[in-house]
């Protein structure tokens, strides 16, 4: 068995085994379940502000261990899921979530992508639409014409020793 | 077909418009990773620190009335912050303005210490040993300073250490107006 045969059974047992890694410590964690799961889902909304593309739920900085307790205390305060995100943003900034809001200045962010799709499926609905008006266009040949081709054809037949697909 | 030979042009423009943006953003001086701040404008949030030292006085927002203040989150362990102190020990030479400290997440002991070895260009030194002052400024790393208006107002936020450049040119002026 080669090197890379014996080794790939193992990364896969690897990948299987290993969860997706996260920072939340079990002293952090909260003793209601219910609670501690909405901490989970919105720590994970939330950017850590020292290493920006991790949620506070993924980043060991500590300035996101201080922001996971935060979220814990406001929730056993009595914090609704929305006011807990606001009282972040009230200090960082939309910054802070992970999703921007959906509000008129994020509208291109949000609805970009969907306009970029439509414009280019316009694009090609017209140039669809146009094929057959072009085939329509064609003008059928001339009497001068038809009789110059007969003429063509003519010849070639004429001459049968001529190698064809080879003229010009 | 000039109507048609026009909409050709439509990708090449779209493509320049995209380029321009992007040329934009590597922008020397532009810092992807800023936060920026929403606090310009706003009242200082409420705080009641106790001092570094004890028996010296502790430093609270109410007495940030009346007075111009330069607000400076610091740390022992932080390497910037050195880097920053000699230019905050000239600042403090400008009587326009008085330069609180605010040691964040650090043990009082070692914020002390630190002030003793690089010299101490705070009118007041407070301990924020948990953070939550400095949360509450958005603050996300040290240094980070803030100019208080005398109405106890955030006129201005440095992230980062400041700079002889960012002195001259943002802070000053500021002071000068203010100072009035």
């Amino acid at each position: 068995m080669s090197f890379a045969g014996r080794l790939l059974p193992g990364m896969l047992l690897a990948l299987l085994l290993s969860g997706t890694a996260f920072a939340v410590e079990p002293s952090e964690m909260l003793k209601d379940p219910a609670l501690e799961a909405r901490a989970r889902a919105i720590s994970r909304e939330l950017r850590c502000l020292v290493c920006q593309n991790q949620s506070i739920d993924d980043s060991n900085a500590d300035l996101a261990h201080d922001l996971r307790m935060i979220v814990r205390e406001r929730l056993s305060a009595g914090d609704s899921d929305a006011q807990v995100k606001a009282y972040l943003v009230a200090r960082y900034g939309d910054f802070v979530l992970l999703d921007p809001p959906f509000e008129a200045k994020t509208l291109i962010l949000w609805l970009g992508p969907a306009l970029v799709l439509l414009l280019g499926a316009g694009g090609i609905y017209a140039a669809v639409r146009r094929r057959p008006a072009a085939a329509a266009r064609e003008t059928p040949l001339t009497e001068a014409e038809r009789q110059r081709l007969a003429e063509i054809t003519a010849e070639d037949d004429a001459k049968p020793d001529q190698p064809v697909g080879r003229r010009g | 077909m000039m109507r048609h030979r026009l909409l050709f042009l439509l990708p090449v423009l779209a493509f320049l418009a995209l380029a321009v943006w992007f040329w934009l953003g590597l922008a020397p001086g532009r810092d992807p990773s800023l936060v920026p701040t929403v606090m310009i404008d706003k009242e200082v949030p409420s705080f009641d620190l106790p001092p570094l030292i004890a028996g010296k006085p502790g430093l609270k927002s109410a007495d940030l009335k009346g007075r111009l203040t330069l607000i400076n989150f610091f740390a022992s362990w932080c390497v910037p912050c050195r880097a920053e102190h000699p230019l905050l020990l000239d600042l403090a030479k400008d009587n326009r303005i008085q330069i609180d400290g605010i040691a964040w997440k650090n043990r009082p002991e070692d914020a002390a210490g630190f002030l003793v070895d690089l010299g101490d260009p705070y009118t007041l030194a407070v301990a924020d040993q948990n953070g939550r002052t400095g949360i509450d400024f958005g603050v996300y790393g040290v240094p980070e300073s803030y100019l208080i208006d005398k109405e106890g107002r955030i006129r201005y936020r440095q992230v980062g250490p400041f700079t002889e450049d960012d002195i001259q040119k943002k802070l000053m002026p500021l002071i000068a107006e203010l100072s009035k």
